[in-house]
């Protein structure tokens, strides 16, 4: 288990989450390949069903990188974002699945240093929790 | 609407745990609209329960659909052969729905996947509130339109209880007292005289109390002739 790299999935608002990605490539920060990039037109456009179908396909663990709440393109949308995480968590702990599977994160397009962040944080998670089911999909 | 909850994931798993083939159908009318049983949280469930089997090393195989209202037989029926293909069948509707798939195939298994709670109105987005309890026998055009049945803990008919001060239930403080807000009703309508009108205790027996109650429309029945010349389900 400890060879297997982990999976992980992340969604992206398009107006800042997956240009602070694109920031961090380009900045030649290191972005651990095992990330999986999904870009949306804002973070309050995931449902919680967008997220259980990541770890039901098989990812070990998903996260939501969308606008700094303040700052969110359209307003609430990283609020929105939030409180679907924070559903999702709801539902993972009565499932009996590890809630910390499921982060929600928020950075400036600017935040070179957030993508970066936010996938080691769940590669850590993923490694430490290992896959769910402690098996390959 | 009837506002129904989702059964805690644990509750239902286990009333699912030994059986292969499960159908979970949601119904797209008052349950979809609170958030309980529509398409969405169908296929949160199914996806949940997939992933809790995944953890736990179970195999079970999931389905999940939806129909346009699951309290009418029509609909129900043309998801008969997913539900007849399945050794159970989880109803993510409100007991009505769950019921008629149960009426419709009396042998199959059809447990409820939601806890069915009341008759509201949504407050707000994410807030429903009781606004009837379906008592059969309505009086609200002599309060102001607010239900005391429903809305007073005591169901109180003249007036608010000892209890009630500062305009909160005494049962809830969080809840505004329903007598309040009807002499506030009143007032704004200028008919608080009705207020000091008597109502004479109620007559329960249009109420639940009397078991199972069915209302009829007799010019909207089918005769026997119209109903031979119509396929019936059932």
């Amino acid at each position: 288990m400890t060879d297997r790299r982990p999976k992980i999935v992340g969604f992206c608002c398009e107006k800042h989450g997956a240009d602070a990605a694109v920031l961090a490539a380009r900045s030649g920060k290191h972005i651990d390949a095992s990330v999986r990039l999904v870009q949306v037109p804002c973070t309050g456009r995931i449902d919680g069903i967008h997220l259980l179908s990541a770890l039901e396909e098989g990812a070990d663990a998903v996260f939501v990188l969308g606008c700094l709440e303040k700052n969110c393109y359209y307003d609430t949308g990283s609020i929105e974002g939030r409180k679907r995480v924070g559903y999702v968590k709801q539902v993972l702990a009565e499932a009996g699945i590890e809630k910390e599977r499921v982060e929600m994160f928020n950075a400036a397009s600017t935040n070179a240093w957030a993508f970066p962040e936010a996938a080691a944080k769940m590669v850590e998670v993923a490694k430490r929790l290992g896959p769910i089911g402690g098996g390959e999909k | 609407m009837i506002v129904a909850k989702r059964k805690p994931l644990g509750e239902i798993a286990e009333m699912l745990a030994s059986y292969k083939k499960v159908t979970v159908i949601g119904c797209r009318s008052c349950v979809a609209i609170c958030l309980a049983g529509g398409e969405k949280e169908v296929k949160m469930l199914v996806s949940a329960l997939k992933i809790r089997n995944r953890k736990e090393g179970k195999r079970q195989d999931f389905e999940g659909l939806v129909v346009e209202r699951q309290c009418e037989k029509e609909w129900v029926k043309e998801v008969e052969d997913k539900i007849l293909g399945s050794d159970i069948t989880l109803s993510m509707a409100c007991s009505l729905g769950a019921q008629t798939i149960g009426d419709m195939y009396p042998k199959h298994l059809t447990f409820p996947g939601l806890n069915t709670g009341i008759f509201g109105v949504p407050e707000e987005q994410g807030v429903w509130s009781e606004k009837c309890v379906g008592c059969g026998d309505c009086i609200i055009h002599t309060t102001g339109g607010i239900c005391p049945i429903s809305r007073c803990a005591k169901s109180m008919l003249n007036g608010p209880c000892g209890g009630s001060a500062d305009r909160k239930c005494e049962v809830n403080l969080e809840v505004e007292c329903a007598w309040a807000a009807i002499y506030d009703r009143l007032k704004l309508q200028n008919r608080l005289d009705l207020i000091e009108r008597i109502t004479p205790a109620k007559d329960w027996s249009t109420s639940h109390s009397g078991g199972r109650r069915v209302f009829v429309r007799e010019d909207a029945k089918l005769t026997q002739h119209q109903k031979k010349g119509k396929e019936v389900v059932l």
